[in-house]
């Protein structure tokens, strides 16, 4: 059969480092998201939720007006930071963080806001600061909705396809995800390769999906 | 000594009022905030931790200042080693018996006080467990160690034992009036249970509505006007049997059911449910020592 496993690596360096990246900024945006009280917090929260609602293809739209070399901001990333992000890999990695944004940033919020604050204050009355009570007392104690906001960033990630399509494009080894490549082998009625590329998909998403109920089904157990 | 003089705008189901408090505390006094809920006893303990804060006034101890409205400072309450007990006891979940105590302790912290406050407050048993696992009055009496594991300089307990059985209560208020003892602290306690007040507090304040209405030692504040040989409690008729020529009344005194006997006309005047005041001239109680609760 003539498919590669090209695609399905690519897909999952996508989704790993999009969750990554969402780490790195989603968590602390939800712990500020779920402390602050800024007017405009709930035009932010709507901001966050967009990409839920939205048809992938709007954001996929803009994102490539946005991306293009012709527009102020890709002009700039492409001439500054030196990276070119339509049609690219780079591009998806952005695209992905924005689009899976709210399935890190919801869990993790509701996360902190279901904490007793009485936590915090305790932590602060020991006279600890506030790194020393976020990293010692907060996230140990929301780890069912850390492990929901990357797991579900990491299968929403495989599962992109509006997104990847409007901006992405078809190069093999730098955009053609998984998700593409199954709708390319259909195309040209390659149902074998369509075929293995869905099923690794399926499964995959399956199996991580069944450890997150199993793992969180565990922790509740062990906290009633 | 802490002299504390605020003032804080309230909002409380009967509307809006203002606290304001005026008082000082000596060093290793311990001092009680009595009265109804809502009366602004909690908001103290909070703006003298830091939690939250004063609309105006100053908070100064022992010579430094933890709030001024005039100048606008308000020492963040992980500066002020207030060691503060919660009612919900706070202890973080992710952390063992022992975690919690070495979690709290300074930087410059020695891990023997850990080893020493277990010893003393009996954890040694509970020191691997979670708090998840832990009875009420354990829970307790780790969130008092915990407390005292950071070195305060001043504790503050909001309602330390509201939530337990009547034992453990008596057996905790005896290891924190032992605890402030040894290690001197001035201890500020919010509590509407006066045993426990008359019991462990050198100086009661009564607050109702945001102002301190009497003070003085729990002697003072609550015996004023009944130390004339009589005691009285408040009570509910369960129940008026009829026996021969007099009545037997049952009444739910506290959380006790007592029989009394009552004349006809006393009868006369009562019905099941009633709320009725007990009353007994004191020349011949009966006392009986109820040895070690």
């Amino acid at each position: 059969m003539d498919y590669d496993l090209q695609p399905l690596i690519l897909t999952f360096k996508l989704a790993a480092l999009t969750t990554l990246i969402l780490c790195l900024i989603g968590i602390p945006f939800a712990y500020w998201m779920a402390f602050t009280r800024v007017r405009i917090k709930p035009v932010l929260e709507t901001l966050v939720s967009m990409p839920l609602v939205l048809p992938p293809s709007v954001l996929g739209f803009y994102l490539l007006l946005a991306f293009s070399p012709q527009s102020a901001f890709g002009h700039f990333v492409e001439t500054y930071i030196g990276i070119k992000l339509a049609f690219s890999f780079a591009g998806l990695v952005v695209a992905s963080v924005i689009f899976s944004f709210p399935f890190m940033v919801h869990p993790v919020q509701s996360g902190f806001q279901a904490l007793p604050r009485s936590l915090t204050e305790a932590a602060c009355t020991l006279g600890k600061s506030r790194w020393q009570t976020f990293v010692h007392v907060l996230l140990p104690n929301i780890k069912p909705g850390l492990l929901a906001g990357v797991v579900l960033s990491f299968a929403h990630t495989i599962g992109e396809f509006g997104v990847v399509m409007m901006i992405g494009g078809n190069l093999p080894g730098e955009t053609k995800v998984a998700a593409i490549a199954i709708y390319d082998e259909v195309e040209s009625l390659n149902y074998a390769a369509a075929n293995f590329y869905a099923l690794v998909l399926f499964s995959v998403c399956f199996v991580i999906l069944l450890t997150v109920y199993l793992i969180n089904r565990k922790l509740l157990m062990k906290i009633g | 000594m802490i002299e504390i003089d605020i003032t804080k705008k309230l909002f409380s189901a009967q509307g809006e009022f203002t606290l304001a408090l005026q008082l000082s505390i000596e060093q290793g006094e311990f001092i009680s905030l009595f009265g109804q809920s809502g009366a602004g006893k909690t908001t103290l303990l909070r703006c003298l931790a830091g939690l939250e804060k004063p609309d105006g006034g100053t908070i100064k101890v022992n010579g430094e200042t933890w709030f001024d409205s005039r100048v606008a400072t308000m020492l963040p309450a992980r500066h002020r080693r207030a060691g503060y007990m919660f009612q919900d006891y706070a202890l973080f979940p992710n952390m063992t018996v022992r975690g919690n105590l070495e979690f709290a302790l300074r930087p410059e912290g020695d891990r023997k006080r850990v080893a020493e406050l277990i010893e003393m407050m009996g954890l040694g048993e509970l020191q691997q467990r979670k708090p998840d696992t832990l009875s009420g009055g354990q829970k307790q009496r780790v969130a008092l160690a915990r407390a005292l594991a950071a070195e305060p300089k001043l504790l503050l307990l909001d309602e330390p034992f509201s939530a337990l059985d009547h034992t453990t209560r008596v057996r905790l208020q005896d290891e924190v009036m032992r605890m402030q003892r040894h290690y001197g602290l001035t201890t500020v306690m919010v509590s509407h249970d006066i045993s426990e007040v008359y019991k462990l507090s050198q100086r009661v304040l009564v607050i109702e509505h945001g102002r301190i209405a009497k003070q003085g030692t729990p002697a003072e504040v609550f015996k004023a006007g009944q130390a004339n040989g009589k005691f009285s409690f408040a009570g509910e008729v369960l129940d008026i049997e009829t026996a021969d020529v007099v009545f037997a009344v049952t009444l739910l005194v506290g959380n006790q059911v007592v029989r009394v006997i009552a004349t006809a006309d006393e009868v006369k005047s009562i019905k099941q449910g009633d709320r009725v005041m007990l009353m007994s001239k004191a020349f011949n109680p009966v006392l009986v020592a109820v040895g070690s609760l």
